[in-house]
């Protein structure tokens, strides 16, 4: 596929790359990976393949081949050669066949994945695009070209399978987001640092996302929080989803492309199901934050594996 | 042995010895982050050293099946507490010595001197004698933080960042000196330029530097 137009930021990215947070190399990935496992799932693909990920305004694709690929995460109003196409379905492109985007209908970044995969070569162990590093995966720019693993021959066998297996990724598990949206954490080590006051406004008034939202994290903007003592911290580990309190009382929730250590309190942690919640959310949109235990955060987790397993059997049936 | 636990999120958990930027706590965290790695638990990811502390990541799905009662959390804390610290002070450690070349003639030299009211061989000097420890990784691919720097030369950050730090800029930040291993946005006061090549993922250890060694700075 060529890239006629490269969008704002269009990235490859899979589940991260992991295993070199001792280096100083942030995981990086991509900031949905519900949606992005949910289409590899649907195409039959291992969920952890590379995808590309794109913001509005968004990237002006040809297909050079054949392909079987499906788009999902935010709605950015695809269409195939003017005619429009649907998120979360499987779809097909013939060689110069153009895939557009139109208006942003609702979340922040879009996904497609491709039969197969492309045809990319990792780097320590992921294809994830590391930005700051500027190694890993590719970050798109016009004229860019990606190739694609399956070639015609086996691509036509691949999409006789994929027609009798489910076409589209039940509503259910597809990220969904609404204006005022509760984001579920777990407590983090300097919460109890936080004054009385403080500590009842973090779960009990909404923050908004502020302008400065990115890939790395999100800044938000509400009432001061402050801490009882201010002792300035040694710097740790942090993780996706941090909750850091800044110096000037204001909230910062690391994101993808996050360092691997900061030095500002962490007051808590956003659960992993509710990241791709967020990584949709757009600037000026409204948060709150509910504050759950562990056992719950676990059970979260595995009931979401859980379905995404059966999804998984349900379409590897006709595969 | 003190030590805190807490968890980061739920799958990564951390482990906090005295808060306090000492070489001996810092090599209490690497032989700790030994340890773990050849003694690994099912689901285990990776461990994470920082300056007084460690983070150990995992993978929920891998260790629930071992869970008989209790969170997944719990179990990977009590893994935790099952390191023998105790014997963990008696390993020694073999630093690695990595020289670094240094164009002393960074944009912020002439301010600093300044504000430091010495000329630039005076700096060069202060900057060259110390041997610096590799406390922690972090900031960029390959950024080493860097502690022993003399107190002479401590400066705060510039009040305005820097939209892009050239690649191999050495800086230095409060107590803090280190060099930018890519080009980044960044607010270190820039002192001089190295050609040493901090990160290429390419190279068989990645970086240049690691948790633990020993940096020397000279002229040249």
């Amino acid at each position: 596929m060529i890239f006629l137009k490269s969008g704002i930021l269009t990235s490859i990215q899979d589940i991260g790359r992991c295993g070199f947070k001792d280096k100083g190399i942030n995981p990086s990935g991509a900031m949905d990976t519900l949606s992005m496992r949910l289409l590899n799932i649907l195409l039959g693909n291992e969920d952890t393949e590379a995808v590309l990920e794109f913001h509005y305004p968004t990237p002006t694709i040809t297909f050079e081949e054949h392909a079987l690929f499906a788009i999902g995460g935010a709605n950015f109003s695809g269409s195939l050669n003017n005619k429009s196409v649907s998120n979360w379905k499987v779809l097909e492109a013939k060689p110069g066949d153009m895939l557009c985007f139109g208006k942003k209908v609702n979340g922040e970044r879009a996904y497609i994945a491709i039969k197969g995969g492309f045809n990319l070569k990792k780097s320590l162990g992921s294809n994830s695009t590391n930005l700051l590093g500027g190694f890993g995966g590719k970050k798109i720019e016009k004229g860019d070209s990606l190739d694609l693993n399956l070639k015609n021959g086996q691509l036509f066998a691949a999409t006789k399978k994929v027609y009798l297996a489910p076409k589209t990724v039940n509503v259910n598990l597809r990220p969904a987001f609404e204006q005022n949206q509760e984001i579920r954490v777990i407590v983090g080590k300097d919460l109890s640092n936080l004054d009385l006051e403080s500590r009842n406004k973090i779960f009990n008034q909404s923050f908004i996302i502020s302008s400065h939202a990115d890939r790395m994290g999100y800044r938000l903007e509400g009432d001061c929080l402050n801490l009882q003592s201010s002792e300035e911290q040694i710097s740790s580990s942090v993780a996706f989803g941090t909750i850091q309190l800044l110096p000037d009382g204001q909230l910062v929730i690391l994101m993808a492309d996050h360092q691997t250590t900061g030095g500002y309190p962490k007051l808590a942690n956003v659960i992993s199901v509710d990241l791709s919640i967020l990584a949709q959310l757009s600037v000026g949109q409204h948060v709150t934050f509910r504050e759950i235990s562990m056992e719950v955060a676990e059970s979260v987790f595995l009931k979401q594996e859980r379905e995404m397993k059966k999804f998984k059997s349900a379409v590897q049936l006709y595969l | 042995m003190k030590y805190e636990i807490y968890s980061l999120s739920e799958h990564s958990i951390s482990l906090y010895f005295e808060q306090k930027i000492s070489p001996e706590i810092n090599d209490l965290v690497l032989s700790a982050c030994e340890w773990i790695n050849k003694n690994p638990m099912i689901g285990f990811v990776e461990v994470v050293p920082a300056y007084a502390s460690l983070t150990v990541f995992y993978k929920i799905l891998e260790i629930k099946p071992l869970i008989k009662s209790g969170t997944i959390s719990e179990y990977v804390e009590d893994y935790l507490k099952s390191i023998p610290f105790e014997e963990l002070t008696q390993l020694e450690r073999e630093p690695k010595i990595v020289e670094i070349p240094v164009k002393y003639n960074g944009e912020d030299l002439i301010s600093l001197c300044e504000a430091k009211e010495i000329d630039r061989r005076e700096l060069i000097k202060l900057h060259t004698a110390p041997d610096y420890r590799v406390y922690m990784m972090g900031f960029l691919p390959g950024f080493a933080y860097l502690g022993g720097l003399d107190k002479k030369l401590s400066m705060p950050r510039r009040a305005k960042p820097r939209i892009r730090v050239p690649k191999g800029s050495v800086g230095i930040a409060g107590n803090q000196t280190g060099i930018y291993p890519v080009s980044s946005p960044g607010g270190w006061q820039l002192i001089g330029q190295t050609d040493a090549v901090l990160f290429d993922p390419k190279m068989k250890k990645m970086t240049l530097l690691n948790n633990g060694d020993t940096v020397r700075f000279v002229e040249g």
